[in-house]
């Protein structure tokens, strides 16, 4: 009988520094996994965090991990040349069979752009697989910006809207809140779309107000559910909506059954 | 097969039983109750039927012989980590119908809802359950109204009056009355006692959904609860849990993953790291129990999850009672 609760050690191969607080761990990982499937990671005596896939390489998962709390602050203190310890994928992921041949618009807050980078980063290599790829990524401020160096090359292929909350007034790029440009998103058939949204709960809120005043079905919209994945296996009970648990059957929701959830 | 013996003859064969299996039963702790000169009645290891508290229910239930308040996942060195071994004997858990019922709904949340519990399967697998009868309703219990009164899902039933000690084992190859039958115990039909009323009568709504979760009944109620989480604690359908990692004090290289017993009433239980939380209030944490016991677990497995057995209306510090807030729901739909 195998024992889900053992985690198996995985090796930093690769740290990409986005701010002070918030680190990719490209880590050595060999198995299928999907785009908003999340790991939980731990250090022994401090205890584990689930986190986000934020890209998926050959033999590698990377992990996008904000230094929060007890256990991601000793990843950060500790990770120089190391492992860390892993037990996942679990949760559903993204389908990207869902968002194939269709009008694609992501809008992402803060972290909450790990979960559907994968996606992102998926049509920007397969652009011909989507009518067109629309990528709506907000920030608090220039200096949380996360994935600089993706950002330059999905600029390339799909049509990036990169824009922060706040700015010095010497700051270049876009303001303001990503629900800003909901309203000019360049919908062709309101029918053959896919929105996702990601993020922290009230942005997501709001980003849901916007699309659908847009007249998008609501059957084309998905999201992400953030709770606290304390077990990843149906157990703890702590991550539950409704009679729903996050962990099994997200994080990822069509909204026709994610507006449904409450906590 | 039914066998009617002595409690001396009882006696002997459980101390036979002994040697195959370790025995858990309520046993009464007296003075250890929460307020001074109060019992408790937990579950404790016995030896003999004497020690077994027989005519009261139990105020924690069985569920912690099966699932530990802390349990212990594995242990870790610098890169090694040890499981901790099985168990060597079986387990012999005395119980009582309601109880039995609720062995059910853990084992769902742990073999069924999701990959199966690898330290719940390994005790599970060793445990064999006695059923107590009920000769008199308990005071808060409800189990009539839940349908959890009776129950034919046990290995053995024990009653106990006086000397006389009636015994069913239902499987006559079973192990456990393989000493009753060689020493040639007398055999009787035996048929287990339960209630078939209670004081206590709770009608479930018919009419829940997502809408009842604006009722204003979680704010009437809610407002009353401290949360304690004694409620969590005493139900024997409870299952939630949180990781938790230690270090020792003597040598900080080496500690141990546990899980530990969570409380949906109290605070933390939703926290994230950053600071997110998701149910602030008490009368958003009790609604959320609440619609779990009687809605949420019956949308998702087909039976209420709530068994019936009146443990968290008795040990409610506030005196809140969550059987009114039941029949309440039902009375308003009704109206």
């Amino acid at each position: 009988m195998s024992n889900a609760y053992i985690p198996f050690p995985s090796r930093v191969k690769e740290i990409i520094r986005h701010t002070d607080i918030e680190y990719t761990f490209r880590m050595s990982f060999e198995g299928d996994v999907k785009p908003g499937q999340f790991f939980e990671i731990s250090i022994p005596k401090y205890g584990e965090a689930p986190i986000s896939v934020s890209g998926i390489g050959p033999d590698t998962v990377d992990l996008t991990i904000r230094k929060v709390g007890k256990v991601t602050d000793q990843i950060f203190e500790n990770y120089e040349g190391g492992t860390l310890l892993m037990r996942g994928p679990y949760g559903n992921g993204f389908d990207i069979q869902n968002y194939r041949g269709k009008e694609i618009f992501i809008i992402a807050g803060g972290t909450g752009l790990s979960p559907v980078k994968g996606i992102v980063d998926y049509f920007s290599d397969h652009p011909e697989e989507a009518v067109s790829t629309t990528l709506i990524a907000g920030f608090k401020s220039p200096k949380n910006i996360l994935f600089r160096q993706d950002f330059e090359k999905w600029g390339q292929n799909l049509k990036v809207i990169k824009t922060v909350d706040a700015a010095p007034e010497d700051y270049q790029g876009l303001t303001g809140m990503v629900t800003r440009y909901i309203p000019d998103l360049p919908v062709t058939d309101l029918n053959n779309t896919a929105f996702i949204t990601v993020g922290p709960p009230i942005m997501i809120n709001f980003t849901i107000l916007e699309i659908l005043k847009l007249g998008v079905p609501e059957e084309n919209i998905w999201i992400s559910h953030e709770r606290k994945m304390c077990c990843g296996l149906g157990k703890c009970g702590h991550c539950k909506m409704d009679s729903t648990y996050i962990c099994l059957d997200g994080p990822v929701f069509n909204y026709t059954e994610g507006k449904n959830l409450i906590d | 097969m039914g066998y009617l013996i002595s409690k001396k003859a009882a006696d002997e064969w459980l101390a036979k039983l002994s040697e195959s299996h370790d025995i858990f039963a309520p046993k009464c702790f007296p003075g250890e109750g929460c307020f001074s000169d109060t019992d408790v009645i937990r579950y404790g290891q016995v030896h003999t039927l004497d020690e077994i508290e027989f005519d009261r229910r139990s105020d924690y239930s069985f569920k912690e012989t099966l699932l530990a308040i802390n349990e212990t996942l594995f242990y870790f060195t610098e890169d090694t980590s040890t499981v901790p071994v099985g168990r060597d004997k079986r387990l012999l858990i005395f119980l009582r119908s309601c109880d039995l019922h609720a062995l059910r709904r853990l084992d769902t949340i742990y073999l069924k809802n999701g990959p199966e519990d690898f330290y719940y399967r390994r005790l599970r697998e060793k445990a064999d359950f006695v059923l107590m009868g009920c000769r008199k309703s308990c005071d808060t219990g409800f189990c009539v109204s839940m349908g959890t009164n009776r129950t034919d899902r046990y290995d053995l039933y024990i009653k106990c009056e006086g000397d006389s000690v009636w015994i069913d084992c239902p499987s006559d190859a079973s192990p456990l009355c393989a000493y009753l039958k060689k020493t040639g115990a007398p055999s009787c039909g035996v048929v287990p006692d339960y209630v078939t009323e209670n004081n206590e009568k709770v009608t479930l709504p018919k009419n829940l959904s997502t809408e009842t979760f604006d009722h204003p009944i979680w704010e009437a109620y809610g407002s009353r609860c401290i949360g304690c989480g004694r409620c969590n604690f005493v139900c024997p359908t409870c299952t939630c849990f949180t990781m938790q990692d230690i270090l020792y004090r003597d040598n900080e290289n080496v500690g141990e993953r546990r899980r530990v017993w969570a409380s949906c009433q109290v605070d933390g239980y939703t926290d994230i790291a950053g600071g997110g939380s998701f149910r602030k209030k008490q009368s958003e944490r009790m609604r959320f129990k609440v619609m779990h016991k009687i809605y949420d677990y019956e949308k998702r497995f087909g039976e209420p999850m709530c068994v019936g057995c009146g443990r968290c209306d008795a040990v409610c510090p506030e005196y809140i009672s969550y059987a009114n807030l039941i029949n309440q729901l039902a009375k308003e739909e009704h109206e």
